[in-house]
């Protein structure tokens, strides 16, 4: 019996190391289901909500005025973070569930031995695996932002006008991108160190959805500090096109306050992905 | 390899506690290459430990597992050196075998055109786009085989891999390991089943319960191990036993009034009995079974054993 062609894998390997990693997790990503359902959730969640939103609000104009002048006022100096926070606020989830499954379905299917007799040093893997689901993140984020966008500009033109040239508003566009990646990673983080779906899809989506913002609600001078360093409370101020009166970072402070928060959760996951055994 | 024996894998000392539970006892051997070395125990021994920890996947408290001088997670791109099939499942099960084999083999650099290449070794081809999910038992160890077999390597260590096969199946594996084997590389293998190791094996490596019982040839090992009796049929049984027991046998009788002979050889018998001019029926060396065999010398160490006689 002749087992082995010895020509067809014999010879140098092809490309450097962790090029051939990033391929590699190119082809998990791209071979799964949960991989397409959540990005095509993400694009219907997005626009739909962003158009439920802004609809709901140009609507109610003159109404809200009056009950809540903050909020309108809030609204017409930043109309760009106003639209992307209707929509992109919703459509993270799918984010936070697709960044956990990425790597908990490895554990959860035993794909996780395979991928480590591959890869015995371990944190290569992780790597690769964060560069290329932040990279798909950002990009499929972006090219929903510039729709979401022109959508929600669109709706709000008989009451406020917003053009992408406005001050700080490509930023706010491409603000985008990098939350939505950064939240890819921060669920992949949370996923490589609780390791089980469903208990770190629940985390994730309960902190983002539900403790970060009560934290609003904090009492003093002191819960307003804790609630503005909150990792998504922190890194959404990247979406906001104008600075709000209230706020306690810049956009691109908080964004750096988020990817510190992330660093240090993937440092956890790595640190726990060299020691536990698999 | 020419003429020189050296050794492949080498386990010394390792040592692999799971909380109280002790999995792995000090264990050394090594395997040499070139053929089948079996790796037997009762279920529960730490075979699987031991090969987890072999492949890195286990950090061991003490000991060290070595595969050609290094330890695994130092090999450079280890799929072309070792070849591994886990015991549990290690697939994702909505993904097809194709792109599970696809990106293992981007990992090692390993070209494309070799995925179908293991495929067609394994039969898989027809379903190679197929979710890995909807895979019986075998097809799945097809699948692990082919992504053990993916990057050419020289060494394999396969776990339980007849298990859930059909008869078909086992005799593929069977052929296919010996074919590996010949072509030089060192093949690994554990089972629970001495009966298959006797087939497929050259060397056995026996644990139980996460100690080394035994490291010898399938054949020294059965020798060893079986206890040889001789049947002996004869119309005039009280003389023939007088006789063998003066010699220093040892007797017994069986349900049909066969004598049960211990302590002598058959040819000595039958020149016991021709000198005694006693009249045969039948003189026949018993051998133990090799299952029996392997029960005898691991039944000591079974971690669970059944309740009733």
């Amino acid at each position: 019996m002749t087992t082995m062609t010895q020509e067809a894998v014999s010879g140098k390997a092809h490309g450097p190391m962790f090029g051939r990693l990033l391929l590699a997790e190119w082809t998990k990503l791209r071979s799964v289901r949960s991989t397409y359902w959540s990005l095509i959730l993400l694009v219907l969640i997005t626009f739909g909500f962003t158009a439920l939103f802004v609809g709901l609000t140009v609507s109610q104009w003159d109404k809200s005025a009056k009950d809540n002048p903050d909020q309108m006022a809030q609204l017409v100096r930043d109309p760009a973070g106003f639209i992307f926070g209707a929509g992109i606020g919703f459509g993270q989830l799918t984010i936070c569930v697709l960044g956990v499954l990425v790597i908990t379905s490895e554990y959860s299917t035993g794909m996780i031995r395979s991928s480590l007799l591959a890869v015995p040093t371990r944190l290569p893997m992780l790597a690769a695996k964060c560069a290329v689901f932040a990279a798909v993140v950002f990009v499929i984020a972006e090219l929903i932002a510039f729709p979401t966008f022109f959508l929600g500009s669109a709706m709000l033109h008989s009451k406020v006008q917003v053009s992408l040239s406005d001050p700080g508003v490509l930023r706010a566009c491409l603000g985008v991108g990098l939350y939505l990646a950064m939240v890819g990673l921060f669920a992949l983080a949370i996923g490589g160190i609780v390791r089980h779906t469903a208990g770190s899809i629940t985390g994730v989506i309960a902190f983002v959805l539900v403790i970060a913002p009560l934290a609003q609600l904090l009492p003093g001078k002191t819960g307003k500090y804790v609630h503005a360093y909150l990792p998504t409370e922190a890194g959404s101020l990247i979406g906001k096109a104008v600075q709000g009166k209230d706020d306690v970072l810049t956009p691109w402070q908080g964004y750096g306050v988020f990817a510190l928060w992330t660093v240090v959760l993937l440092a956890v996951a790595a640190y726990l992905l060299r020691r536990r055994d698999a | 390899m020419v003429g020189r024996r050296r050794t492949l894998i080498e386990v010394r000392d390792l040592s692999k506690k799971y909380g109280d539970k002790i999995a792995v006892d000090h264990l050394s051997f090594s395997v040499e290459p070139s053929k089948v070395t079996g790796f037997l125990g009762p279920n529960g021994a730490g075979k699987s430990t031991t090969m987890r920890l072999i492949l890195g996947l286990d950090r061991p408290n003490s000991g060290t597992a070595t595969i050609d001088g290094k330890p695994y997670t130092k090999l450079h791109d280890p799929l072309r050196h070792v070849g591994a099939l886990l015991e549990a499942r290690a697939v994702h099960t909505g993904r097809s075998a194709y792109n599970h084999l696809l990106y293992l083999a981007q990992t090692q650099g390993v070209p494309r055109r070799r995925v179908d290449q293991v495929l067609e070794l394994v039969g898989l081809t027809e379903v190679a786009r197929k979710r890995a999910g909807g895979f019986s038992l075998g097809m799945g160890q097809r699948l692990g085989i082919a992504a053990a077999l993916l990057g050419d390597p020289k060494v394999l260590i396969l776990d339980e891999p007849v298990n859930g096969l059909d008869p078909e199946g086992i005799l593929w594996i069977r052929n296919l390991l010996k074919a590996l084997a010949a072509e030089g590389r060192t093949i690994f293998v554990s089972s629970h089943l001495m009966s298959e190791m006797a087939l497929t094996a050259e060397h056995l490596i026996v644990i139980g319960r996460g100690r080394l019982i035994a490291d010898t040839s399938v054949r020294e090992f059965v020798e060893r191990s079986s206890k040889r009796s001789v049947l002996v049929r004869t119309p005039d049984a009280g003389k023939l036993t007088a006789g063998l027991a003066e010699e220093g046998a040892e007797i017994s009788k069986a349900e049909d009034g066969a004598l049960i002979v211990l302590g002598l050889e058959a040819p000595r018998i039958g020149e016991l009995a021709a000198a005694a001019q006693i009249v045969l029926h039948e003189l026949t060396p018993q051998r133990a079974s090799l299952e029996e065999a392997f029960m005898e010398l691991t039944s000591d160490s079974v971690e669970f054993h059944g309740g009733v006689q």
